[in-house]
């Protein structure tokens, strides 16, 4: 599995911050072995030789033997001592509030992600954080973050708290049952899934997991995963199941892809910060915002007839024509039924 | 870690925490000169100028990791020479305690910033807590990953400058006309709503409250001013101004559209109106709530031939004009 990277070169800020955290801890807990310290503070025991070979070198100002620090590592056992002054743990810097105060907010807000334990544990959280923060909680509002993109506004979607279950179930990893929408072809299926993980890309969440059906690794979006039950079966999922990197968006063209060329009118630019295009071609002579013709790729082109047909023609299918014809073709069907609709309202009693 | 650059990064660590140290445990004011000599990593610098810059640095550096260090001199008659030292009284973390579960949420609260420019912060934050004791609840945290990015330049200099207060000036280019114009705002919030950011402020130009997207600032932000130099209005709902902006409507009051849906198609209209997964191969009249009905209208037009807008007639109007657009633009 996956796990968050640590930082590549942690800054001697983030040593220095360590630092004034683990000598109050050891203080409290002479004696405690290396491993434990370690893994409480979340580095390996060679980092955490090296900060202790940094500590002792450190102390008062005159910095004679008596005014350094004293750590003593001997049977692998921590002690440390003539550390008066940092005894006490450093408060949370403005920045690091804040970033936490928003965390728990946003998870906070995320409809249907905290069950009835999780939720008494975000808000107590945040109560504490925020009385602990003190004064640098005051700028709190000035940060804010919305995963709630797409999620069901009145709570009703249990779909990420029995994911979670799943994930996190006390007889280990659950396999999943979803009943899953898939809009480009517009059908819903049942799947077996092995959960993976839950994340999220550009605000909204997904379902990565090994799908029994696909015999591979999927991302499924939350919102449009229509049922989700836990079974009782193992649902570790499979050793070639490989987490997929999303950093740079979830949209991976193929070669295999249809190549479209459309040309969007000034108010259908906007698509162009939504959907990757191979290439923009400015056809105003003034080269500003106007009309612009743009290459893209699809593997589908029920998913770019979707796309189109709310756009009311400020973006046009210019080629290949199979596909024009096919977006004219089903903007005429529903034409003629909403004309019909109309026609029958104002025919008389 | 290889053997220069860690030794240079140790050397750095051994200074800092030093200067702590030297901050705390003195009881008068330290003047500047009395500092370079209590810390003997200062010996590196080989001119007065050098020292003060890495001084400014290091000063710098121990307040964004939350060191209380505060300036006064020695006496009041005197124009005597600013001094320093770290306000003891203020420097610890408070008396709090939280429990495995609380702690656990925390580590997730800090994994949104994971991959974003609070990463360092946040981390830190997480490591002065997990001091405070208790052991995490390590089971809860298997396999979620909320996160948001932070790939826009603009994001640091206005998030500094929302949260210390300060106006800013930089070049913005409009979704409109796609011009590009000086801007001078009071920010009041960065946020990000549908995994873009935006600032929400005063626009001093315009006299009034604005949402600006972070990806059309372009160039530098220059922060101007004194922090602190307004405050921001207990009401702003910035998530409910950009939703506003990023619609281009009005909020209406919420009403209830009737659909008509074909067989084993419409899903995610299926999906909004509820209707049981049972019954997903039936054709079905089904019920949508929606305020905004070109929003609405849109998403009816997108499952076409699918979905066939019943009542009320003015989203029907809207579904008719995009398909009647679409037609005509491909005739």
């Amino acid at each position: 599995m996956r796990r968050p990277r640590p930082p590549v070169q942690p800054s001697a800020a983030d040593r220095l911050s360590r630092l004034l955290a683990m000598v109050p801890w050891v203080l409290e807990h002479q004696g405690a072995p290396l491993e434990e310290v370690a893994d409480r503070f979340g580095i390996t025991t060679d980092q955490l030789v090296k900060d202790l070979e940094l500590l002792f070198v450190c102390g008062t100002p005159g910095h004679l033997p008596d005014d350094l620090i004293e750590a003593d590592w001997e049977g692998g056992r921590l002690h440390i001592g003539n550390a008066e002054a940092i005894a006490r743990p450093l408060r949370l810097g403005i920045d690091e509030a804040l970033a936490l105060i928003t965390g728990l907010r946003t998870l906070i807000d995320v409809p249907g992600f905290a069950g009835e334990q999780d939720r008494e544990a975000l808000t107590g959280a945040l109560a504490k954080l925020t009385e602990a923060a003190g004064e640098a909680a005051h700028a709190s509002r000035a940060l804010s973050v919305d995963l709630t993109r797409d999620s069901a506004p009145d709570e009703g979607s249990e779909v990420l708290a029995t994911a979670r279950e799943a994930l996190r179930h006390p007889a280990g990893r659950r396999r999943l049952r979803l009943h899953y929408l898939v809009p480009s072809r517009d059908e819903t299926t049942e799947r077996d899934v092995d959960p993976m993980r839950l994340l999220t890309v550009d605000g909204r969440w997904y379902l990565e997991g090994w799908c029994h059906r696909a015999g591979g690794v999927r991302m499924f979006r939350v919102d449009r995963i229509v049922t989700a039950e836990v079974l009782d079966a193992d649902g570790t999922p499979p050793e070639q199941a490989v987490a997929r990197d999303v950093d740079d968006g979830l949209f991976t063209p193929g070669e295999d892809d249809l190549v479209v060329t459309l040309e969007l009118d000034a108010q259908a630019r906007w698509l162009l910060e939504h959907v990757p295009v191979e290439s923009v071609e400015e056809l105003d002579e003034a080269g500003g915002q106007g009309r612009a013709r743009v290459r893209l790729r699809t593997a589908d082109d029920r998913w770019l007839r979707r796309l189109l047909l709310p756009l009311g023609g400020a973006a046009v299918v210019v080629d290949p024509p199979e596909v024009a014809e096919g977006l004219a073709r089903a903007a005429r069907t529903a034409l003629e039924a909403h004309l019909a609709v109309t026609r029958a309202e104002q025919a008389p009693g | 870690m290889a053997g220069g650059a860690a030794g240079a990064g140790d050397r750095r660590t051994e200074r800092l925490l030093n200067l702590v140290i030297a901050l705390l445990s003195t009881r008068t004011w330290l003047s500047k000169e009395q500092i370079r000599r209590a810390v003997p990593q200062y010996e590196d610098c080989a001119t007065t100028e050098a020292f003060d810059r890495m001084f400014e640095r290091d000063k710098e550096e121990l307040r964004e990791l939350g060191v209380p260090l505060v300036t006064g001199s020695a006496s009041a008659w005197f124009d005597d020479e600013q001094g320093y030292r770290v306000d003891r009284d203020a420097y610890a973390l408070p008396e709090v305690s939280f429990t495995a579960a609380e702690l656990a949420v925390l580590s997730l609260a800090a994994r949104v910033w994971a991959q974003a420019s609070l990463a360092g912060p946040a981390a830190r934050a997480l490591t002065k807590l997990r001091a405070l004791g208790v052991e995490v609840d390590e089971q809860s945290l298997i396999g979620v990953e909320p996160r948001v990015r932070t790939a826009e330049p603009a994001f640091e200099p206005l998030y500094a400058a929302a949260r210390d207060r300060q106006r800013v000036t930089f070049t913005y280019r409009t979704a409109g006309t796609g011009d590009p114009a000086r801007r001078s705002v009071q920010p009041w919030q960065v946020t990000s709503w549908h995994g873009h950011w935006y600032l929400v402020g005063h626009d001093l130009d315009r006299g009034a409250p604005r949402v600006f997207r972070l990806s059309r600032v372009e160039g530098a932000v220059r922060r101007s001013g004194p922090a602190g130099a307004y405050e921001v209005p207990d009401d702003v709902d910035g998530r409910a101004m950009i939703a506003r902006v990023a619609a281009g409507a009005r909020d209406g009051e919420p009403r209830t559209a009737r659909l008509r849906l074909a067989g084993g198609a419409a899903g995610q209209l299926r999906l909004r109106a509820r209707v049981p997964a049972a019954s997903a191969g039936e054709a079905v009249e089904a019920e949508v709530t929606f305020t905004d009905v070109e929003e609405l209208a849109a998403t009816v037009a997108a499952a076409a031939p699918h979905a066939v807008a019943l009542a009320p007639d003015d989203l029907r109007e809207a579904v008719v004009r995009r398909l009647r657009g679409v037609l005509e633009a491909h005739a």
